[in-house]
């Protein structure tokens, strides 16, 4: 907020960078992105070390936490040029998001978009400032790619619903504070008219939690289960049965999200990996493996130049609807590529159990299957962009 | 530049879309192959084309161009891909590039006009070996009283046959340079090649041929120029055809019928088509990028340049291949456009490189590998 006299992008960008170098601790720079390293907020806050702590506190109090976020709501205030100029300098510097967070990444768009005036008063500052840490219930055991079967229902007891069911690949569930999910509150309403986006309180007895571990080692997802938990009807998000919209709405966020996260050691590409670890002369030996990793670096290109391209098509209002799905599809199966490719550069060794590059190959497949399977993406594309029949 | 187009692109594109739909449909094309033409190109559709602005837009308004970039030449290039429009616009936009390069002021004002206006067609002759090899450059240029004299021989001259006059790179004193051949000279050789495109390409041989040296000195940098700008250009036409045959594609899908349905509603179809939509999504910002890049000189330019026709010329090849899989016996029929697609696909992907060549230009040249 204090930046708002910045005559230029130009003048904003070399005061950004001026603060970023004052204010992010060293010790924090240029450290590989991961779950695990990061700060997520919430009731309970684990800090990943004190320095961690010192960074979310200075960007939390210019609101840069949500940077582009309107600043009534208690976010930053930027626009959108100015945004990406405070993401291209804290790349530049190696600094790490201050604050990782399912209401940044998905709840708060949604809210901003569809909530009431009181609903966004009451939890987009909250979010903003870390105070809640939110988990997202999509997915069930019956209802993955055909989400829209599920059959967590919510009964109308007048002031509240009592919600019953499971949810499953509920990101953090076992550690969030509150859970934005979809319910069934229509029961007779036709498959997709019947849902609504509840937002639930985790700290009651009828709401629990119990993390699944992936291939991966990871417990970042966790089943949920409601059993008779209390919802006032103050929490629907949009309108009663209409949670299908606020969800798609809501998953194109994720998707292009997946898509453009390729991931990757800190500031470090494949080709520079591959040098390091095998040489020119090591390369040159094996062309094919070689011709993978220059393969992988003309696709990752490819993904940086559509992310640009998507951010300059939303700012001329020419954004194509199905671009999420397109960078979802194409960028999550270019990591597997990619983290595969990492593995065979580091060989034998790159076979620990607790190695960095093993832990990002076991996480890059989970990506192709969740947000949508990339499947499910090809369906959306041939049924809606391409317009082809469905067979009856 | 942002990654979308201008006002002014957007009514290129529209004003070059109309003018091909009518005077330049897949049929046209058609109807030149088969009469054997050895021009291979229509002089009348090339003249309206001149008329409108769109042979070499990127000639400086100070040449007497529109100056409107290269971007705007690969839009047209794009638009010519989706109907095969057979006229020397890759042609000419590379030899403005070579002339706008390497030639004096008078040269420039004396050769660019004409060029623009459709009234002369000048061919770029760099190649010298059948798969793209820009380093190779055997042909030697000597001095010959005021002028040169030009031994060697060319090869993919685009637009070559029966061209007013050539843009020939040749060693001069130890370094690249570019020279102006003029149709009819002593000892110049124009030897007609019929490619499965049936477009018009030549092999030149040089004997002691008279040649003007375009500006002085070192031209390995217009020579790159020209190069990067062919690339580009030729991605965009293989964005338009790729785009062209896929589009087909999935209208036969909705329409065909077998096993008492429309063959678009299996599934195993469906994905296929829709990761090819995905590609070519991709693909189009690819190509805007690169030819952005070249409009603002951006550092990364040749090498997006490289990303953009290694990129399509795969992705073209394996829309084609797809084209022909998914409409089944008819797609493999000479009456049918489809061939027409796949053959200029598999050339345009071969000239100034095909996607083994970029992939290895980028590993050794980019990343170091």
């Amino acid at each position: 907020m204090a930046t708002q006299a910045a005559p230029t992008l130009e003048d904003f960008r070399q005061e950004v960078r001026t603060w970023l170098e004052a204010n992010c601790p060293a010790s924090i720079r240029n450290k590989p992105r991961g779950m695990d390293t990061s700060f997520w907020g919430g009731r309970n806050p684990v800090y990943p070390s004190d320095d961690h702590k010192l960074w979310f506190e200075r960007m939390a109090e210019r609101a840069w936490t949500v940077p582009t976020w309107p600043a009534q709501y208690g976010g930053g205030g930027l626009d959108a040029a100015q945004g990406r100029v405070l993401k291209q300098e804290m790349a530049r510097l190696g600094a790490p998001e201050p604050l990782s967070s399912l209401g940044i990444m998905m709840l708060g768009p949604a809210l901003l978009k569809f909530g009431t005036e009181e609903q966004k008063l009451e939890h987009i500052p909250l979010i903003a400032q870390g105070k809640i840490r939110w988990a997202q219930g999509y997915s069930e055991p019956g209802a993955g790619s055909d989400l829209a079967s599920l059959t967590t229902r919510g009964e109308d007891k007048g002031d509240h619903f009592l919600v019953n069911g499971q949810k499953i690949w509920t990101t953090y569930g076992h550690k969030a504070d509150m859970i934005f999910t979809l319910v069934r509150t229509e029961p007779d309403a036709p498959k997709h008219q019947g849902i609504s986006f509840l937002l639930i309180d985790m700290a009651q007895d009828g709401v629990n939690a119990s993390p699944i571990r992936m291939i991966s080692g990871n417990e970042h997802f966790s089943q949920t289960f409601f059993d008779d938990a209390v919802v006032p009807m103050a929490n629907v998000v949009g309108e009663r049965g209409k949670g299908w919209d606020v969800a798609k709405y809501l998953l194109t966020f994720e998707r292009s999200m997946m898509g453009e996260s390729i991931g990757g050691a800190a500031g470090k590409t494949l080709a520079e990996s591959a040098l390091e670890m095998l040489g020119k002369d090591g390369l040159a030996r094996e062309p094919g493996l070689r011709g993978e990793v220059t393969e992988i670096m003309m696709e990752t290109w490819g993904i940086q130049i559509a992310s640009e391209r998507l951010f300059d098509q939303g700012k001329a209002g020419q954004v194509s609807p199905f671009s999420p799905n397109v960078l979802k599809l194409l960028g999550t199966e270019l990591a597997t590529r990619r983290t595969r490719a990492m593995m065979s550069l580091g060989g034998f060794d790159n076979l620990a159990v607790d190695g960095r590059d093993a832990y990002e190959w076991l996480q890059a497949p989970p990506n192709c299957i969740a947000g949508g399977s990339n499947e499910v993406q090809m369906n959306v594309i041939s049924k809606r962009a391409l317009e082809l029949p469905e067979h009856k | 530049m942002a990654l979308v187009l201008t006002q002014d692109e957007t009514m290129l594109v529209d004003s070059a879309r109309g003018l091909l739909d009518r005077e330049a449909p897949v049929t046209a094309f058609r109807a030149l192959r088969n009469s054997g033409e050895p021009l291979a190109w229509d002089r009348s559709l090339y003249a309206r084309l001149a008329d409108n602005g769109l042979v070499a837009p990127n000639v400086a308004e100070a040449d007497g161009g529109v100056g409107m970039g290269i971007a705007a030449a690969g839009l047209v290039m794009e638009q010519a891909g989706h109907v095969l429009a057979a006229a020397p616009l890759l042609s000419a936009a590379i030899s403005a590039t070579l002339i706008a390069g390497a030639g004096s002021e008078s040269q420039r004002a004396d050769l660019l006009g004409p060029l623009v206006e459709g009234k002369r067609v000048i061919a770029p002759a760099l190649d010298e070996a059948a798969r793209h090899d820009p380093d190779r450059l055997d042909t030697r240029a000597e001095k010959a009283g005021e002028g040169w004299a030009l031994t060697g021989d060319k090869t993919a001259v685009i637009d070559g046959f029966d061209a007013d006059a050539w843009v020939v790179s040749a060693m001069a004193d130890g370094a690249p340079a570019l020279f102006l051949v003029e149709k009819g000279g002593s000892g110049l050789t124009v030897e007609r090649f019929v490619a499965v495109d049936s477009r018009n390409y030549a092999k030149l041989a040089f004997s002691g041929t008279p040649a003007v040296r375009l500006g002085q000195g070192d031209a390995g940098a217009a020579i790159a120029a020209g190069l990067d700008v062919g690339r580009a250009l030729l991605a965009a036409e293989l964005l338009g055809a790729a785009d062209e045959a896929f589009g087909r594609t999935v209208e036969y899908l909705k329409e065909r019928k077998q096993f008492d349905r429309i063959i678009g509603t299996f599934q195993g179809l469906q994905h296929r088509a829709a990761r090819l939509y995905s590609r070519l999504d991709l693909a189009r910002g690819v190509v805007l990028k690169a030819l952005r890049a070249i409009d603002e000189q951006d550092a990364d330019a040749t090498w997006l340049a490289s990303l953009a026709k290694g990129t399509m010329t795969r992705l073209s090849r394996d829309v084609m291949m797809e084209a022909m899989q998914m409409h089944g016996g008819i797609g493999v029929t000479d009456d049918h456009d489809v061939g027409l697609y796949v053959k200029r696909a598999q050339a345009a992907g071969e000239l100034l490189g095909d996607d083994h060549f970029h992939t290895e230009r980028l590993a050794a040249g980019k990343w170091g590998l």
